[in-house]
């Protein structure tokens, strides 16, 4: 066996191994379990870097080994399993391992002392493991199957808290949204399934590649498994879920619900990207842009420090949607990987702020002020340096700021879509989306930088009990915060203002198996012609975002009231997230169960208690008027006298409905005598 | 191995029956001892049988024969298939859980016990029989202590439910009877099922009755009769309510067990003796499929009584099992001789129909716990109970999830197969089906959040935790559930070959053609 596979299996079962030892017996073993979970993870996360170093060693922008085996075989029917090893696994391979041991470390301290401690851990490897899955897969069962494991973590783990109502209703919204998005994923793969006979993604890619898969039935595939991709990466209209599952811990957010899980969808995106055709591209690439700008415009006015950043992942995952939709896919990974890392940061920076926070109310024994609200903060930054400065290097990433890693990725996307509407004029509005975008971006970060840090404290009582978080939480910080920075993803190059690097090579652009579709080498070229006016802008817009936070929040020159009085509606919209929710309460979630009351009531109220039994009770009084006509009637009136004979057979007939079920095997023997009879003459 | 095990199998228990009904009512251990060895023995002779079952061939094996009524050409003839072994192995483990399901019952032990045995026995005759007659007369004996349990070990509306459930089975009985002898009668007088399959599809190939294909009279009339048990919309009400009135272990097996034998039925007999209406019916069958799924799913989610969810979810499941069926065409001329589908279709309805039993039995053995604990089902009467209760909030969450079809459990590969397999023929309808997905997990969230999350209802704080006998009860159901979600492959192979051949007898023998 090919040893890129037997690490890849390793990886993935080791967690799994992992999950079920702590759900069983994590209670009874040392330390609540966690060291089988973390061990777990960094043995994965060393598996990964070893098959990092050796993509790196081999070089090789064509690598890959595949191995399946037959899980379902019916004869004709037959369904294979197994992974796919690439470059493109190996980056994310690593991606996941890294953000996942993180956590795990990180929640030692953040988590301590909370009594389902082992179950926690439990549920990270269950993650960890399942994500693994959709990573390896190299067909679409898997994929489904992990996809929706990963669901099921994320339930878990939202709700993890699940004694707080509101924890335990996110964890449901987020379970539920994604299975809408799943219903669309599900008709994809019924489609493409139905056309080729298999569920590997290399037999579908040969169907497209020869021509027997092809048009209006490959769009809507592609649309299909898209909106799977919606669900997953929280992409308008299905994102609603995303800035709930902040109810989670912390450690889960910046895993799951900023770097890993949500990029699922990206992910899957680029695996699929061959066979994608350009009118379903045109598709993805709207949705992508919409939400960039759309989450951009919640984050600006929002005061939960968690939520921020929440709507900022669902305006990042946009970013790298609708790079996949212009068909800088490549740039679509690229921005994957660079934000994972300081998204995941920026929350270990929030959770080590709301840690501060909350032993700092504790210790004032104040349960009633909000720990993630940025209103109640304000000066931490001599309190908490070494937190400070791992945010603000991760911030300055996600601004788009030369020298940081989100300026390569963020760039190259900016690139791709003026390109594309340089070739598609009519799609102007992509790279306006994207600009916008990235103007906001630049501004709600500094604002919430400025609110949390900076400053005076707001409330000074507190500032006291703020401390500095313990290593085990500051350590994930440092090394994310160094990862922001470019040099990483250019090696071996030193140029910080261009892409060349490892990352680019290995990862190289394919061109799309669909015929028609642009080629890689055209894209790539459009990008390129694109790379320095869309740099010149990226750098501008993201200075004027700066520069807009700078003045309102930290020199205080601009009133941020004075501009939302002006803007009322606007700042209420975007306060109220534009009612989204409130929407979908009001024309789906009230009108469905309330269906669903009516049909109940139908079916139990009306249907069964008339007509069926109606039924019963039409045969009962069928039953009395036979016997009045036959006692009443025939006995009294006409054979009058005849005998207790007639009168018995009265008897006999009145009691048919007597609930007896002697009667009833007798009636029924009466009705087969009489069909044979009638059979027999027929 | 033993000689005759298809005989032992269904004897086993009336033995036990005898047995109990020997010993003096104040015994109540003995007696309980008595019915569990007597399932379990039975439950041991399954799996061997399951052990020596050949799984390349599609044809009966271990068959017995015997003249019976020779004057009528009735005889005892048994044999076991891919399709019928499946729940020859799932009846017995359900009886033998049963037994300590009920262990806790105080009033008519003995009765109770003896009753249940029977029942056991009437329904592993049925799927066991390849006599037309043997079949019914199983059929029929299984009624009448499914009528005795309810009605009298049932809730306050015992009597109720019990006649109610009675009257409509025997409605689907008597419309069976009349097609048995239909086909009697017009197939060469015999009842033996491997010979009505060879010469039904000739002998009544352009016959009319009364201006009607008989065909397609015989189907509707055995349909009803089958529809009624599985149940199929609109004869489904008498379900929630049986449910509701049902001791638990009743419930376990009626859901497990009996609500099969309406699919088994179909399969077992339309499918192969009438081949030529299963493409005039199965459009319509996909339909009732599409029905009963989103109504199941619908009113499930209304509900307020857990058991009635439970019941309601049952519906909803079967018609997964109803679109893999209709599936089976797929295989035909008509459609492109596409046997991927339809042996997807097909083997997912079979193996739906086991993944329903033993899922629905974890579903009503817990809803039966909690039952006994609280003495209520209102679904918005709990809260919190996760932290009081860690071990059956776990185990609930497992069945929960097999129920709304998360892979890694049983439940998704059924579901997903019927899916795939209804999907190229019935392209909208499978569609629409798909809402399924995201129904049944509002419905099963919805209620597990309001039952488990949220503060703790101050009520229940002294609620003790699941015992080691309810666990025993529900733990291999739960582990059978996870094996069959993560490797499926044995359990595939003993049924494919069997539906290989239905297929054949389907769309080779069938006439697509339209029929008068």
């Amino acid at each position: 066996m090919n040893i890129f596979i037997e690490y890849s299996l390793f990886i993935f079962f080791l967690p799994l191994a992992a999950f079920l030892i702590n759900i069983f017996f994590g209670k009874r073993l040392p330390r609540q379990g966690d060291w089988v979970s973390i061990g777990a993870v960094l043995f994965t996360l060393a598996l990964s870097m070893a098959m990092f170093a050796g993509m790196i060693f081999s070089y090789d922008p064509d690598f890959q080994v595949e191995s399946s085996f037959t899980w379902i075989n019916l004869g004709d029917f037959n369904i294979q399993l197994g992974f796919l090893v690439d470059n493109i696994t190996i980056t994310m391979l690593l991606v996941v391992a890294l953000i996942s041991s993180m956590s795990h470390i990180f929640s030692i301290k953040y988590m301590a002392g909370d009594p389902l401690y082992s179950r926690y851990y439990a549920y990270l490897s269950l993650f960890t493991f399942s994500m693994n899955g959709i990573v390896l897969s190299n067909n679409l069962m898997l994929l489904y199957m992990s996809w929706e494991l990963v669901g099921l973590s994320s339930y878990l783990l939202i709700g993890f808290w699940f004694a707080k109502k509101s924890a335990a209703d996110a964890g449901m919204k987020a379970f539920l949204t994604n299975r809408v998005g799943d219903i669309g994923f599900f008709i994809g793969i019924m489609l493409l399934f139905t056309a080729v006979g298999s569920v590997v993604y290399s037999d579908i890619f040969t169907s497209v590649a020869d021509g027997n898969l092809a048009g209006t039935l490959l769009t809507m595939a592609g649309i299909g498994l898209f909106i799977g991709a919606m669900g997953k990466s929280s992409q308008f209209p299905l994102h609603i879920w995303l800035p709930d599952a902040m109810e989670g811990p912390t450690p889960v957010s910046a895993l799951m619900h900023a770097a890993t899980m949500v990029a699922a969808g990206v992910f899957m995106m680029v695996r699929l990207f061959p066979i994608m055709t350009p009118d379903a591209l045109v598709f993805v690439a709207y949705i992508g842009g919409f939400t960039a700008l759309f989450a951009s415009t919640i984050a600006i006015t929002q005061n939960d420090i968690k939520k921020v950043l929440a709507y900022s992942t669902v305006s990042q995952l946009g970013f790298m949607i609708m790079s996949v939709g212009t068909g800088a896919y490549v740039a679509a990974f690229f921005h994957l990987v660079t934000h994972a890392a300081f998204k995941a940061n920026l929350f270990y920076g929030s959770g080590s702020v709301i840690h501060a926070m909350h032993h700092a109310l504790h210790k004032k024994n104040d349960h009633e002020t909000d720990p993630q609200d940025m209103r109640n903060m304000g000066g931490f930054k001599s309190r908490m340096p070494t937190t400070y400065r791992a945010m603000l290097v991760s911030t300055l990433a996600i601004a788009g700021v030369p020298f940081f890693s989100g300026f390569l990725s963020k760039d190259a996307i900016l690139s791709g879509s003026l390109s594309f509407a340089n070739h598609h004029p009519e799609h102007f509005l992509l790279p306006i989306f994207g600009f916008s975008a990235a103007l906001l971006t630049a501004f709600y970060m500094f604002r919430l930088m400025y609110m949390t840090f900076h400053n005076e404290p707001r409330m000074p009582e507190l500032i006291e009990e703020i401390h500095e978080s313990p290593k085990e939480m500051t350590f994930p910080l440092v090394l994310l915060a160094t990862l922001s920075f470019f040099i990483f993803y250019t090696l071996p190059y030193f140029n910080p203002f261009s892409d060349q690097g490892w990352f680019t090579y290995v990862i190289e652009a394919k061109t799309s198996l669909v015929h028609g579709a642009p080629s890689a080498h055209a894209i790539a070229e459009g990008i390129h012609h694109s790379h320095l006016p869309a740099m010149i802008i990226s750098v501008l817009v993201a200075g004027l975002g700066f520069f807009l936070a700078w003045q309102m929040y930290l020199k205080r020159k601009l009133s941020a009231e004075r501009y939302a009085n002006k803007f009322s509606t606007l700042h209420r919209l975007s306060l109220n997230k534009f009612y989204v929710d409130e929407l979908y309460a009001r024309f789906i979630y009230t009108p469905v169960l309330k269906l669903a009351d009516k049909i109940a009531f139908l079916d139990w109220d009306l249907y069964d208690k008339y007509v069926v039994d109606g039924f019963g009770k039409f045969t009962e009084w069928f039953a009395d008027l036979i016997g009045k006509v036959d006692y009443d009637g025939l006995d009294q009136g006409i054979v009058d006298g005849t005998g207790r004979t007639a009168n018995r057979l009265g008897d006999i007939l009145r009691n048919l409905q007597t609930g007896r079920l002697q009667n009833y095997i007798l009636f029924a023997l009466f009705g087969v005598i009489l069909i044979v009879i009638v059979q027999t003459m027929v | 191995m033993v000689s005759n095990i298809l005989s032992w199998l269904i004897w086993l228990p009336v033995a036990g029956m005898v047995a109990i009904l020997l010993i003096p009512r104040n015994k109540v251990e003995v007696i309980k001892i008595v019915a569990a060895v007597s399932t379990g023995l039975q439950l041991w002779l399954a799996i061997m049988l399951w052990l020596n079952f050949d799984s390349a061939t599609g044809s009966f094996q271990f068959m017995e024969n015997v003249a019976w009524i020779p004057s009528f050409n009735i005889s005892y003839a048994l044999g076991v298939d891919g399709l019928s072994l499946p729940m020859v192995i799932l009846t017995p483990l359900l009886s033998f859980l049963c037994i300590f399901v009920s262990w806790k019952i105080d009033r008519g032990v003995k009765g109770y016990f003896a009753l249940f045995l029977l029942l056991d026995t009437g329904m592993i005759g049925v799927f066991l029989a390849l006599d037309f007659f043997l079949f019914f007369v199983f059929w029929e004996v299984m009624l009448l202590p499914m009528y005795f349990l309810i009605g009298m070990w049932g809730g306050p509306q015992r009597e109720y439910a019990a006649i109610k459930f009675f009257l409509y089975t025997l409605v689907g009985s008597v419309l069976m009877l009349i097609a048995i002898l239909s086909l009697y009668f017009t197939c060469g007088y015999t009842f033996s099922i491997p010979e009505l399959i060879e010469s039904a599809p000739s002998a009544l190939d352009g016959s009319l009755w009364w201006g009607m294909s008989a065909i397609k009279v015989i189907w509707v009339l055995l349909f009803v009769g089958f529809a009624i048990k599985i149940p199929v919309f609109p004869f489904h009400t008498w379900l929630p309510l049986v449910h509701v009135e049902a001791p638990t272990a009743v419930s376990v097996i009626l859901a497990g067990v009996l609500l099969k034998m309406g699919i088994y039925g179909i399969l077992r007999i339309n499918y192969p003796m009438l081949p030529d209406a299963v493409f005039w019916f199965a459009g319509a069958l996909a339909v009732l499929g599409l029905i009963n799924i989103i109504w199941g799913a619908m009113c499930a989610l209304a509900q307020k009584d857990l058991k009635k969810l439970v019941a309601y979810s049952s519906i909803n499941h079967m018609g997964f099992a109803m679109l893999g069926m209709a599936a089976v065409i797929a295989a035909s001329g008509l459609h492109g001789e596409n046997y991927i589908a339809a042996q997807a279709g097909i083997t997912g309805a079979v193996f739906q129909m086991f993944n329903h039993g033993t899922i629905s039995a974890m579903l009503f053995i817990l809803v039966g716990v909690i039952y006994d604990r609280a003495h209520h089902r209102d679904i918005d009467g709990f809260g919190g109970l996760a932290k009081q209760m860690p071990v059956y909030a776990g185990v609930t969450m497992v069945a929960f999830m097999a129920g709304l079809g998360l892979p890694g459990l049983s439940g998704f590969i059924s579901e997903f197969m019927c899916f795939m397999g209804a999907f190229p023929v019935f392209r909208v309808i499978v569609i629409i089906s798909t809402l399924g997905i995201v129904l049944n997990a509002a419905y099963f969230l919805s209620a597990y959040k309001r039952i488990f999350f949220g503060e703790l209802n101050e009520k229940y704080s002294g609620l003790s935790e699941i015992d080691g006998r309810e666990l025993f009860t529900l733990i291999p159901l739960a582990v059978i559930t996870l094996i069959l979600g993560v490797y499926p492959g044995p359990f595939l192979n003993m049924i494919k070959e069997t539906m290989s051949v239905l297929i054949d007898q389907v769309v080779l023998i069938g006439n697509f053609a339209v029929i008068p």
